[in-house]
């Protein structure tokens, strides 16, 4: 079972050091992290939207909310239990959050 | 006993188990609700006539898992599957291994109570599949419209599936956390059932008997589980004063003012025996605790008799299993009782101004008790007022009326 892993957290809260570092939680998913990465700030965003023969784009991410998105991780695990217990894990889970999407069966 | 009368009595004993079992073999909710009802309609067709068969819940789940090879035949399923649902059952009843079966029900039980879920299609999904309420029942139950929480039961089964939520008994790691998630479920249930006044709809007084039942069912399964069975005790001594919180006119009636004779003496026997066993455990927690708190008043001759300071002991241990205002507030309540009004009535204010309580009814309502047993009646009747603006209910609207009445005189 594929989840994708969206990493999020309010840039305003500070890391917590009470956990895994990165390091270790990547180490601990080894062979069950498929792909994933840190992102640039949304400061660097463009979001675009095409209306009619018009693109549209917008300097930022498409939804103002609080928490950003940092970075993602794709996953490949047994179920969405044991997805939770390696979101449970991720370093930015302490101070941010993380959302568990699942990717559709093929 | 009829035909008739043991298809219901297995239907209640017995569904949520077949359901359970259908489910494990064909992975499908829905296809496993449908084929148990057909095969209950089938065991209506064919039992007054032929005979009640001597294992019923055998013949049910045989009869539900042919209709299912059926379904899944003609929509063409790949052929590994129909092998594995083949399988998993013998060919007739008289090969019909039960063991496992059991398991099954307490994987149902723990799938429908995934923390991943919402509270409310926990408890909605747990009423569909194990109880086999229909979901125009539950609606009613829940009073919402039977469009919304077909809805919610749709979306609650869509994600076990998308998700990928595990069948299963969670493992050792997991099982503390998500046993509390089952026990809140239930209790839930039962404190809707509860709260729900004499003229309310039969299915949701209906709610509490529901829960009695599944916490039973979740105490055989789990015999060795202390909070399980600290819960059904909670619920049956509460239960036992159904009948005495309310009074001919459907007014609500307060604890210490109820006929106790009215009390149900098969249930307290009951309750207080399991929280007995419970207890021997050495492992206690929240809901022995509350048990232990609602035995101190089933065994009270009245409400002076009571042993207050035992109950103020305990609200102060549940304070520590789970921190929240509102056992504090019941804890002032006991000091009051136990150490006096003064005592009691410090214990209120100070909740009162940490202001973590805003709005809650029950903190000016408890107020004004004290203030009034304390002979400050101006102080009471103000605080009446300010609960009688908060209460969520006409019956509590009620109360607190008569109460300022003749508190104001």
């Amino acid at each position: 079972m594929k989840y994708m892993m969206l990493v999020c957290y309010d840039p305003g809260l500070e890391p917590t050091d009470d956990g895994p570092t990165i390091d270790e939680w990547l180490a601990e998913v080894e062979g069950k992290r498929l792909d994933g990465s840190e992102l640039m700030s949304v400061r660097d965003a463009t979001t675009v939207r095409t209306r009619g023969h018009e693109v549209l784009l917008t300097d930022g991410p498409f939804a103002e909310t609080r928490e950003l998105i940092a970075g993602y991780d794709v996953i490949d695990c047994t179920d969405l239990d044991e997805a939770i217990q390696i979101a449970s894990r991720h370093p930015c889970a302490r101070f941010g959050a993380i959302e568990i999407r699942p990717f559709p069966k093929d | 006993m009829t035909a008739d009368a043991e298809i219901t009595a297995v239907f209640r004993d017995e569904r949520g188990r077949i359901v359970a079992t259908l489910i494990r073999m064909t992975g499908d909710w829905d296809l496993a609700e449908e084929c148990v009802q057909d095969a209950f309609a089938q065991a209506l067709e064919k039992w007054p006539r032929d005979g009640v068969p001597r294992r019923p819940g055998a013949w049910l789940t045989t009869a539900a898992r042919n209709r299912a090879l059926d379904r899944l035949r003609r929509s063409a399923v790949e052929a590994t599957k129909l092998r594995e649902v083949a399988g998993l059952l013998g060919p007739d009843d008289e090969d019909y291994d039960d063991s496992g079966i059991a398991d099954d029900l307490l994987r149902l039980v723990f799938t429908c109570c995934h923390p991943a879920l919402t509270m409310e299609a926990r408890v909605a999904l747990t009423l569909r599949t194990i109880t086999g309420l229909t979901t125009a029942e539950i609606a009613r139950a829940f009073l919402v419209p039977e469009a919304t929480m077909a809805k919610r039961l749709v979306r609650a089964k869509r994600k076990i599936a998308n998700a990928h939520i595990p069948y299963r008994v969670p493992p050792a790691h997991l099982l503390p956390e998500r046993t509390n998630s089952v026990l809140g479920v239930l209790y839930l249930l039962f404190s809707e059932g509860y709260a729900a006044t004499a003229g309310a709809d039969l299915v949701r007084q209906s709610l509490s008997a529901e829960a009695i039942r599944l916490a039973r069912t979740l105490v055989e399964l789990m015999p060795d589980e202390p909070e399980a069975v600290g819960l059904l005790a909670l619920m049956l001594l509460h239960d036992s004063r159904r009948e005495a919180r309310v009074d001919a006119d459907g007014e609500l009636v307060p604890l210490e003012e109820q006929d106790r004779s009215r009390w149900s003496a098969a249930r307290i026997d009951e309750g207080v025996a399991l929280l007995d066993g419970a207890l021997r455990r050495s492992r206690p927690g929240p809901y022995q605790v509350q048990a232990a708190i609602a035995a101190c008043h089933s065994t009270a001759a009245g409400a002076e008799e009571t042993d207050w300071a035992e109950i103020a002991l305990l609200y102060g241990q549940l304070v520590r299993f789970t921190p929240s205002p509102v056992v504090e507030l019941n804890r002032a309540v006991a000091v009051a009782m136990a150490d006096g009004l003064e005592a009691g009535l410090a214990l209120v204010d100070d909740l009162a101004r940490r202001g973590v309580l805003e709005g809650y009814h029950l903190l000016p309502a408890t107020r004004a008790s004290l203030l009034r047993r304390l002979g400050r009646d101006a102080e009471a009747a103000e605080a009446y007022r300010a609960a009688l603006e908060l209460a969520p209910t006409d019956v509590e609207r009620r109360y607190l009326a008569k109460q300022l009445e003749e508190t104001a005189g």
